[in-house]
């Protein structure tokens, strides 16, 4: 089956959730959160949301406890590095 | 759309730049983003006082380089504008990434390019080498052979480029054609406007449908949202490739099309000068094909059988034709005003590449003539012929590497 169906002739994307396809497959580490840790856990309040604010993928999600969409995290570990905390740690896939 | 012959054509007397604005004037060009550069720098001065006489509905942009003359033009086409710009030699190579990002993106931006040689050294005069360096870019190339062509092929361009969605150049050269006055018909723009319709974008900027176009594209295809398996880097270059395979069908179909309505036909990829009985075929591309024909009156004077191919697309490069034409012949001289450094004339390999398998057994000898605006007189091009009449004689079909004609 060849790609001529998507009737394309030079490249284009829509904004949408999964454009690039399941970019969760490039990763090679993914981020572990250590709930006990993690500041909006503790204080039971918006007080960080440092990791969904600096996500550059927008895969962290504005709730207490955050959720990270495995589907689309590319494991860039940039919420580790920024979490007040250290809350999170990225971990080797299997 | 009316296919009535036109009436009302005039005779002006135009040199080749200004044919080539007038060309413009008649396509209805939109947007024009030009930087000046000898001998190309009347076309952009026509052109803005076209606009500024408000004679020409179109935004003229003056940019600080031809990268940017380009990548205007690409920004403005993609909205849906028809765009045009100009230039020569070193602007073409200072433009020569956007050309790559116009074919690639697929847009039927017209471009002349007033052939001019390219420095070091400096050299404001004509050849073709700056044009044909660019021929791996993905555009389509017309060489023009005299100042009606030079317009006519401008008009015909914007059909073909919006058709097939591939970027035209269409090439003249400096000075010769370019600073040199000819009787040109003009025709009206009430018949311009029978032939060229409207440009239809396939990119459309919406805010209620936004896209993104030309976006980082991986080397394998990828599942997009919607769960459409979408092109890969290769497949977008694969459909660009098969354009321009595809394109030789419209250029005909447009040069007949053009030919029904004014008179003048362009139903062909290249221009035959008395091949049906020629055994002795001299190729060259541009004017210098007109030089050529003085040269094949000479010989055959002399009584030798010999015929001349003007060759008017390069891109793409017409293989099939070529060996048609150039089946019967014992003797194929090719006068290329260009060189690819390390092999040979551009036209030569490209004819050698379209002879290969054909059964064609041809002694190819090739000259490098013209560079640097170096005249290129009929009897030399007789004298290069008779030369290699010679190597027929010994049956040496290829030559290592091509002769010149100059004082060295």
């Amino acid at each position: 089956m060849g790609t001529r169906d998507c009737q394309h002739i030079c490249d284009e994307s829509s904004p949408a959730v999964g454009e690039a396809g399941k970019t969760g497959e490039w990763r090679d580490s993914f981020p572990v959160i250590d709930l006990e840790k993690c500041l909006l856990v503790r204080q039971n309040k918006p007080s960080c949301f440092l990791c969904w604010l600096y996500c550059p993928d927008a895969v962290i999600s504005r709730t207490i406890p955050v959720q990270i969409d495995m589907e689309y995290c590319k494991g860039c570990g940039i919420c580790a590095q920024i979490c007040p905390a250290h809350a999170i740690t990225m971990v080797h896939e299997e | 759309m009316n296919k009535k012959i036109a009436r009302k054509t005039s005779t002006w007397i135009l040199d080749g730049n200004h044919a080539a604005a007038q060309g413009v004037k008649l396509s209805r060009v939109q947007v024009i983003a030009a930087y000046p550069i000898t001998p190309q720098t009347p076309v952009t001065e026509k052109l803005s006082e076209f606009v500024e006489r408000k004679e020409l509905d179109a935004q003229y942009v003056a940019v600080e380089s031809e990268h940017s003359a380009l990548a205007v033009c690409t920004s403005a086409s993609m909205v849906g504008a028809r765009t045009f710009t100009a230039t020569s030699s070193h602007g073409l190579a200072y433009m020569h990434e956007m050309l790559h990002w116009a074919a690639g993106a697929r847009l039927p931006v017209v471009l002349a390019c007033v052939n001019r040689a390219i420095g070091a050294p400096w050299n404001v005069l004509n050849d073709q080498q700056d044009s044909v360096s660019q021929r791996d870019t993905g555009w389509i190339q017309i060489y023009a052979r005299n100042n009606q062509e030079i317009l006519d092929s401008i008009i015909q361009a914007y059909r073909i480029a919006e058709s097939v969605y591939v970027p035209v150049m269409v090439c003249y050269d400096g000075y010769v054609l370019s600073h040199t006055e000819m009787p040109v018909d003009v025709p009206s723009q009430k018949d311009v406007d029978k032939f060229l319709p409207s440009y239809k974008p396939h990119t459309i900027l919406d805010p209620a449908n936004p896209k993104n176009y030309n976006l980082v594209t991986l080397a394998n295809p990828r599942v997009n949202a919607e769960g459409v398996l979408c092109h890969g880097y290769m497949e977008l270059r694969y459909l660009l490739q098969e354009a321009l395979q595809n394109s030789r069908e419209t250029i005909i179909k447009v040069g007949q099309e053009f030919g029904e309505l004014f008179g003048r036909s362009y139903a062909n990829m290249f221009w035959e000068n008395r091949l049906d009985d020629a055994d002795v075929v001299i190729v060259a591309m541009g004017s210098l094909a007109m030089e050529a024909i003085v040269a094949a009156d000479m010989l055959r004077e002399a009584g030798h059988k010999v015929g001349v191919l003007g060759l008017r697309v390069f891109r793409p490069f017409p293989k099939a034709d070529v060996a048609k034409a150039l089946k019967k012949s014992r003797l194929v001289v090719i006068f290329d005003k260009n060189i690819s450094y390390g092999l040979e004339g551009a036209t030569c390999s490209e004819i050698k590449s379209a002879l290969y398998g054909r059964s064609v057994r041809a002694v190819i000898r090739n000259f490098i003539v013209g560079l640097g605006g170096r005249d290129v007189k009929a009897r030399e091009m007789v004298d290069a012929v008779n030369k290699s009449l010679l190597s027929v004689k010994e049956g040496d079909l290829n030559a290592e590497y091509p002769e010149w004609i100059c004082a060295i």
